[in-house]
């Protein structure tokens, strides 16, 4: 057989960032335009600051955004965006109330005024706000019996304990208790343009796009008082949680670590190490516990970034029968990146993914959208994304062993395992101290 | 208030298309607007393909296809893509297996070397194969075993609706099937299915035509040519009489059903078989289509509903035969029977009376905005004219789906619900039988 030998690379392309325009609204609005024109079409984030609500309220507040405003029943609203192609959706999480949307280019200036019609005019009717609440119950049930939603909350409460970051989920009798003259005070006082940022990108001029949003939006009004939250708390190691799911066939290993913002200087070594360990395919715990053991199928480890605090969190699911294993090879993994620097390959290989999937990141409007509001959120703009390439391609081996050994260590794990504790309680506690809880009901 | 009907934009992408001497069928489609590119081998097989007593073949083959190749030991075909700064996966369907890889252009040599050296011949082991096994049986338990509607409706529907073994059975594949497989049946499989007459390659994005004809022809041209075999028909005859099934799931908290109804050769019959695609997004995009409006907003006797084309949400890369789903979850103690009723009835309604003066026309711009979007990813792009080539020999027709989308008339889909009656449909319904925690 002929010995065939891989190509190399060829030249690196220069990061090629669009032209980014902004303008601040006098009504404290800003907003941000970029032009990628390969399809006809526009994608708008609406960003806005939402810490401290009320959670129930909150959610209710943005399933019911788009019911109906003072001029439009929730079906002629939708109706009127399909017209032009678009369409809206709100999602709220402890920092932000988002509203997204995305449409024919053609349509942009219809799609901000009825996006401008929501934020002065939503209405929550009280028939839809029954149906919306109804709705909402009926999907944290469905959450409730996923074993990735139980885990999620029982590491929340375990990471955060007292902070708002701790409960992201409310109770079905907390949704059921909200009325629809809640959702029209909140509203009032935290739907405001000061502090929010709107994103247009798509196959725009962005000085045109801009006068429009201004044009559609300047008549929202009115002073926000953006709920300020406290940072989140440091981790707290102790025993393991282990949380009961009798009869469960895999069960879900997740470990907290402490990260930083994306402007801490040690992010950029901080992100290479997450990646050699276990951040993407070809890493060290992937190749472990994946394709030599074959324990489970999607293991991920990511950093989190939230306005009041980051964390990097490891998610396995695996086989019951290998549940000790599995943690004891995660731990390993972690240990060893923590205790020893990487080789160079390893680090080169890991540079080269997370430079390459910038590209690939801000490639589609749809991502270049994700990538531009994630940003703004953290009051970064997207020049950011090239100076964070140009400290990726400066970290060293050292650096990756000293964010490792800093924020890797096993032994700065908050660890949480949801599975069939008459099965896995034992072999857990062969590793270290186990406290076992059975979900509240 | 209202703005007229949007006029749907036109898209042109550049298309060239080739067949190498030994048979691998090759398309070309540059877009030099972001620096990536997207690289797409599709093999013509996939589930129904797979013999008896081997369910979950294809899947399980389509991860040995990462387990190192002639020139490549394990992990390297990962450690190369990612170390190039790309991304990569593979799937499998009904009628296709694909494998990808997304890069910066300046890789696109690394992975055109890649996909040919899997494509002269993975590297079939006896330790891979066991240890794929076991990755793929973590897998089955992740999305069916272990979660609420896992496998709903996807596994759940065939077997209610087919009665053949190639579309009826179980995509992912029985633990003992997946157990008992052998290097042999993964050589024999490879040997039959995985001919380079029985693929496509596609490559998109920031590439010159020239320089990446050069280089397909460099890393492929050598490819031993064998040829495609001959499909078999798996056609079936359409249902005679309602079939009703339903199924307890242990760890759902609430009630669902999906139903099911054949619809046109997607394929021999496209101009038929498109204004079922048009029909379910009238039914059920958003909370101004038909279904949504009814069965959600006013009657709340659903949580929500979807309806779509082919069982695996695959209106433009499934063959015949196939079906047109609708899909909803309900709330406490809520009553299949009653929600079927109605849906009977809003097809009725929509078959007798036609649609409002706008209702297609907003679905229509809507559906054209999600045909877009999917094509701005280089990948997503890559990938359906992959398959427009392998199944119709025409990829360009990506190009002109929103025109043709935005061609289908009132008659048409009204045509298309009056077909979608009681005696034709396939349901699954979903008992709950687990509480909330």
């Amino acid at each position: 057989m002929t010995v065939r030998t891989l190509p190399p690379l060829g030249p690196t392309r220069k990061l090629k960032l669009p032209r980014e325009v902004e303008r601040t609204l006098p009504n404290g609005l800003t907003v941000i335009a970029l032009r990628r024109p390969a399809v006809p079409l526009v994608e708008v984030r609406l960003w806005l600051p939402f810490g401290k609500a009320h959670l129930a309220r909150g959610l209710m507040m943005s399933q019911t955004l788009l019911s109906g405003t003072d001029t439009m029943s929730s079906v002629e609203l939708a109706a009127e965006l399909q017209k032009v192609g678009g369409g809206l959706s709100s999602g709220l999480d402890s920092d932000r109330l988002m509203i997204s949307g995305n449409g024919l280019v053609t349509g942009l200036n219809r799609l901000l005024d009825l996006l401008a019609g929501v934020l002065t005019g939503a209405t929550y009717p009280a028939d839809e706000v029954a149906t919306e609440r109804s709705r909402l119950i009926d999907g944290i049930r469905m959450a409730q019996s996923l074993p990735a939603h139980l885990v999620r909350k029982a590491l929340l409460k375990r990471m955060y304990g007292k902070h708002p970051y701790a409960v992201q989920t409310p109770e079905p009798e907390q949704v059921e208790a909200v009325r629809p003259a809640q959702l029209r005070t909140l509203h009032a006082a935290r739907v405001r343009p000061a502090g929010g940022i709107l994103l247009l990108v798509g196959d725009v001029q962005p000085a045109k796009a801009l006068d429009a949003a201004e044009r559609a939006l300047s008549g929202w009004t009115g002073d926000g008082a953006p709920g300020e939250l406290p940072a989140a708390p440091p981790l707290e190691p102790g025993p393991l949680l282990l949380v009961d799911r009798p009869g469960s066939v895999q069960s879900s290993l997740r470990l907290a670590l402490p990260a930083v913002p994306r402007t801490h200087p040690d992010h950029a070594a901080l992100q290479l190490a997450n990646l050699v360990f276990g951040g993407y395919f070809s890493s060290r715990w992937v190749e472990n516990i994946r394709e030599d053991k074959g324990y489970t199928y999607g293991p991920h480890s990511t950093i989190e970034h939230s306005v009041a605090g980051s964390a990097l969190v490891v998610a396995a699911e695996v086989a019951t029968e290998v549940t000790g294993p599995a943690l004891l090879e995660t731990n390993y993994e972690l240990g060893r990146l923590a205790s020893l620097p990487p080789k160079e390959d390893e680090l080169e290989q890991a540079r080269q993914y997370a430079l390459g999937t910038l590209q690939l990141g801000i490639s589609t409007q749809a991502g270049l959208a994700a990538v531009a509001s994630a940003y703004a959120g953290s009051g970064l703009r997207l020049e950011f994304l090239a100076e964070h390439a140009a400290r990726l391609a400066k970290v060293t081996r050292d650096d990756v062993a000293a964010a490792a050994a800093t924020y890797l260590a096993p032994a700065r794990a908050v660890t949480v395992v949801l599975g069939d504790a008459a099965t896995v309680e034992g072999p857990l506690g062969v590793l270290g101290p186990v406290r076992t809880e059975t979900p509240e009901s | 208030m209202a703005a007229g009907r949007s006029r749907i934009p036109a898209t042109k992408h550049s298309v060239e298309r080739f067949t190498l001497d030994n048979g691998l069928r090759v398309v070309l489609a540059p877009d030099r607007s972001a620096p990536v590119v997207g690289v797409a081998v599709v093999y013509d097989v996939g589930i129904r393909s797979e013999p008896e007593g081997r369910t979950g073949f294809a899947h399980l083959f389509e991860h040995l296809m990462f387990q190192g190749s002639e020139n490549l030991e394990k992990l390297a075909h990962f450690r190369h893509v990612q170390g190039a700064g790309g991304t990569f996966n593979g799937s499998t369907h009904l009628d296709y297996t694909d494998y990808w890889e997304t890069l910066p252009s300046n890789a696109l040599e690394r992975a055109l070397f890649l996909e040919a050296d899997r494509m002269r011949g993975p590297r079939l082991t006896e330790e891979n194969l066991r240890n794929q096994v076991d990755v793929v049986k973590e897998e089955i338990r992740v999305n069916v075993l272990n979660r609420p509607y896992g496998g709903f409706p996807w596994l759940r529907l065939p077997p209610v609706m087919f009665d053949t073994f190639a579309n009826a059975h179980d995509g992912y594949g029985s633990f003992d099937d997946l157990e008992s497989a052998s290097i042999a049946d993964a050589t024999d499989f490879f040997d039959r299915y995985y001919a380079c007459g029985n693929a496509v390659l596609a490559v998109g994005g920031d590439l010159d035509v020239a320089e990446a004809t050069a280089l397909v022809e460099r890393h492929f041209g050598d490819v031993p040519a064998r040829p495609a075999p001959v499909r078999p028909d798996f056609a079936e005859p359409d249902l005679t009489g309602e079939r009703r099934e339903s199924y307890t799931d242990k760890l759902a908290p609430l009630p669902a059903v999906a139903a099911a109804w054949r619809v046109p050769d997607p394929i021999g019959d496209f101009e038929n078989y498109l204004p079922y695609v048009v029909l379910a997004e009238v039914l059920t995009d958003g909370d101004a289509s038909r279904l949504v409006e009814r069965l959600v907003l006013r009657d709340r006797t659903v949580t929500s509903i979807g309806g779509y084309l082919g069982l695996m949400g695959d209106p433009f890369d499934v063959r015949d035969p196939t079906a047109m789903v609708l899909q909803a979850h309900l709330p406490p103690g809520g009553g299949v029977d009653k929600v079927l009723r109605t849906i009977d009835e809003e097809l009725d309604r929509l078959a007798a009376d036609g649609l409002a003066a706008d209702e297609l026309a907003r679905t229509q711009a809507r559906m054209a905005t999600h045909l877009l979007r999917e094509t701005d990813a280089v990948l997503g792009r890559t990938l359906q004219m992959a398959v427009l080539e392998q199944q119709r020999g025409d990829p360009g027709l990506l190009g002109e789906l929103p025109r043709l989308v935005g061609e289908v008339t009132e008659e048409q889909v009204r045509a298309a619900a009056a077909t979608l009656r009681p005696q034709r449909r396939a349901a699954v319904e979903v008992v709950p039988g687990g509480g909330a925690r």
